[in-house]
């Protein structure tokens, strides 16, 4: 009762990073409330999941093993979810923003009638005074996410529903093992005192899953185009880079929707989150939806032909140019300096 | 089969993928209310999505339902321009305030009163990219859900065919009617307005709109009532006022901080060889590549 409950998502039989970035970080509120950190696991095949997840600190695995709960549907993890959360009553929820868990997430937010607020960047306990009603609140989940295409910055809370329900993308918070040595408890799910036939009426009838082949988040270089590098030729140029220094190849929510780049590559509010140890921006005007994605790169250089565009502020380096001239002699350089 | 009755759920939003000089102030935060309105760019995939099933299947309707203030009956023309068929503008005080919640209420009891075999919504808008409202008001329905979808390959015998795309791939599910099905921006976009559905719709007005005008539209209003725009209101769709607004969102603002860029001291360098050439021995030596 009053824990905090992490959805973990199940990816190839294993736990997706994001459900263990949220692990990392629900420990952490765990201790700062002096509740327990719990999981929940819906799939198939999972016999001994639960020792993946007990170095993060995980008290109480919660695993509902059956082979009709692999691959994800709404409905039948949503029953479970909704009715394990009426039974234990968690003070707080918390589910990747990906593509399972902004599909579940509202469902059982809803039917529950507690808040959910979406791809949080920031999670921070802490209190809350209703004027209105001269009521105190202790210790809420303060859910930070930036608005407005990431123009402002939003601090929410739940004062009086529980859960307390929040979504996080993936490479936003760390994940990190907390001991490995730690032992939490298994309880399995008799799931079918949650299920009925009519939660199964979606069927999966064909499914091409990839691992993704952007390995983006372990890149030490990341290579970033905007809307400013004009063409998929240019953009050409910025594999060329990446590929050279060893990096991988980013974009903006701008070069993405003209068509310049493919949307596994979008680095932002809406997109992955990122901190290589340098940042190549090209043609990147630095709208703070992008910048929320990458400001903590160790290094950040910007070469734009418009020297006060915005990302500039943020840049270590300015390069006053255009993306194709400035490329080019990048490669050239490198290439002489490393022989 | 018979005609499907299709409701499009969009949203008039402010456009924030496009700040530009003008909408910044000089604190370096952006002036909200210099943003242009516009239709949440993934709703238009959604209502393209149902033009698609009603040019396929013979007497189907489409509708716009959207919640807003009174402009935000633009965006009901702007889809009838593009060939839906009519629309309903959710539009009360009481629903100021709502969170993705309480507007999921809102606009589940609209829904209530319109009978549609699919309910088809973008996956987000824009100005607060939630997700959330589609799902939540499957749920307040108690209909099942489809989201991400790129296309709705077919319906037969009241089971539709979605092809969802996900991060890593695509998926093919079926699922029984009614429904709600959330579409992506990889969805086809929307078809153009049409000049004979321009003509046509061009004097479609909201009741408010039309007492707001110093046009004479009463003989319109009159003689082709399907001009006339309905505006639902609370008591309309026998909301329950506590469900609304501030007091039906589990979700509160505690504060918004603007945004703003603090500058770094970068050094600003030029696109010559020599400049160049300094900045990749600078990094090289300092193991930052290579």
């Amino acid at each position: 009762m009053n824990n905090i409950i992490v959805y973990c998502e199940i990816e190839d039989g294993k736990v997706a990073d994001v459900s263990l970035e949220l692990l990392t970080k629900g420990r952490s509120l765990a201790n700062e409330l002096k509740c327990k950190l719990e999981a929940l696991v819906i799939g198939s095949d999972l016999n001994g999941i639960e020792k993946t997840l007990y170095p993060f600190g995980v008290d109480t695995v919660f695993l509902a093993n059956d082979t009709r709960l692999y691959p994800y549907v709404t409905a039948p993890h949503a029953a479970i979810m909704i009715g394990l959360f009426k039974e234990e009553k968690p003070q707080i929820a918390l589910l990747g923003a990906t593509s399972i868990g902004r599909d579940l997430g509202p469902k059982v937010s809803s039917a529950l009638h507690s808040g959910l607020t979406a791809d949080c960047t920031s999670l921070v306990i802490g209190d809350h005074y209703e004027k209105k009603t001269d009521t105190k609140y202790d210790q809420l989940l303060y859910q930070i996410r930036p608005a407005f295409g990431g123009n402002i910055i939003a601090t929410i809370i739940n004062p009086d529903c529980r859960p307390q329900m929040a979504t996080v993308r993936e490479g936003v918070m760390k994940k990190e093992i907390m001991d490995a040595n730690y032992v939490g408890e298994l309880k399995n799910i008799e799931v079918d005192k949650y299920l009925a036939p009519e939660h199964f009426a979606v069927k999966i009838i064909e499914r091409h899953i990839e691992a993704s082949k952007i390995n983006m988040k372990g890149a030490p270089v990341v290579v970033a185009g905007g809307y400013g590098v004009g063409s998929k030729e240019n953009f050409d140029l910025l594999y060329q880079l990446a590929e050279v220094l060893g990096g991988e190849v980013g974009a903006s929510r701008a070069a993405v929707d003209a068509g310049l780049v493919e949307h596994d590559r979008q680095i932002g509010q809406t997109g992955l989150t990122v901190r290589p140890r340098l940042y190549i921006a090209c043609g990147i005007s630095g709208q703070i939806q992008h910048t929320a994605g990458m400001e903590e790169s160790a290094m950040i250089i910007s070469i734009n032909n418009d020297v006060n565009a915005p990302i500039n502020k943020i840049a270590d380096y300015a390069i006053h140019g255009k993306v194709e001239d400035v490329i080019p002699k990048m490669i050239k350089h490198y290439k002489a300096n490393t022989k | 089969m018979k005609g499907l009755k299709i409701v499009v759920l969009a949203k008039q939003v402010p456009d924030t993928r496009n700040v530009g000089k003008d909408a910044m102030k000089a604190d370096g935060t952006v002036n909200r209310a210099a943003l242009a309105a516009i239709f949440n760019p993934e709703d238009l995939n959604a209502l393209e999505q149902a033009l698609r099933l009603k040019d396929k299947y013979e007497g189907s309707t489409v509708s716009i339902l959207t919640m807003g203030p009174s402009r935000a009956a633009e965006i009901i023309r702007e889809g009838m321009y593009r060939g839906a068929d009519g629309g309903v503008l959710l539009t009360d005080r009481l629903f100021a305030g709502s969170d993705t919640l309480a507007t999921s209420y809102a606009i589940s009891q609209a829904l209530k009163k319109m009978e549609a075999d699919i309910i088809i919504a973008g996956r987000q808008a824009i100005d607060g990219d939630t997700a959330q409202v589609g799902p939540q008001v499957a749920d307040k329905l108690g209909l099942t859900q489809i989201t991400y979808a790129e296309e709705i390959i077919g319906i037969k015998e009241n089971v539709i065919t979605v092809k969802r795309r996900l991060e890593r791939g695509v998926e093919v599910v079926e699922g029984p009617l009614p429904l709600v099905v959330t579409v992506n921006a990889s969805a086809p976009e929307c078809r153009s307005r049409n000049a004979k559905a321009l003509l046509k719709f061009k004097h479609a007005r909201t009741a408010t709109e039309l007492q707001d005008t110093s046009e004479d539209y009463i003989d319109i209003k009159n003689d082709r009532p399907e001009l006339v725009i309905p505006e639902w209101s609370v008591v309309d769709v026998d909301a329950d006022p506590k469900e609304l607004g501030l007091s039906g969102s589990p979700t509160k603002v505690k504060k918004i901080e603007n945004v703003v860029f603090t500058a770094k001291e970068s050094k600003v360098l030029s696109d010559n060889d020599e400049d160049i050439n300094e900045l990749m021995r600078t990094l090289i030596e300092s193991h930052t590549i290579g």
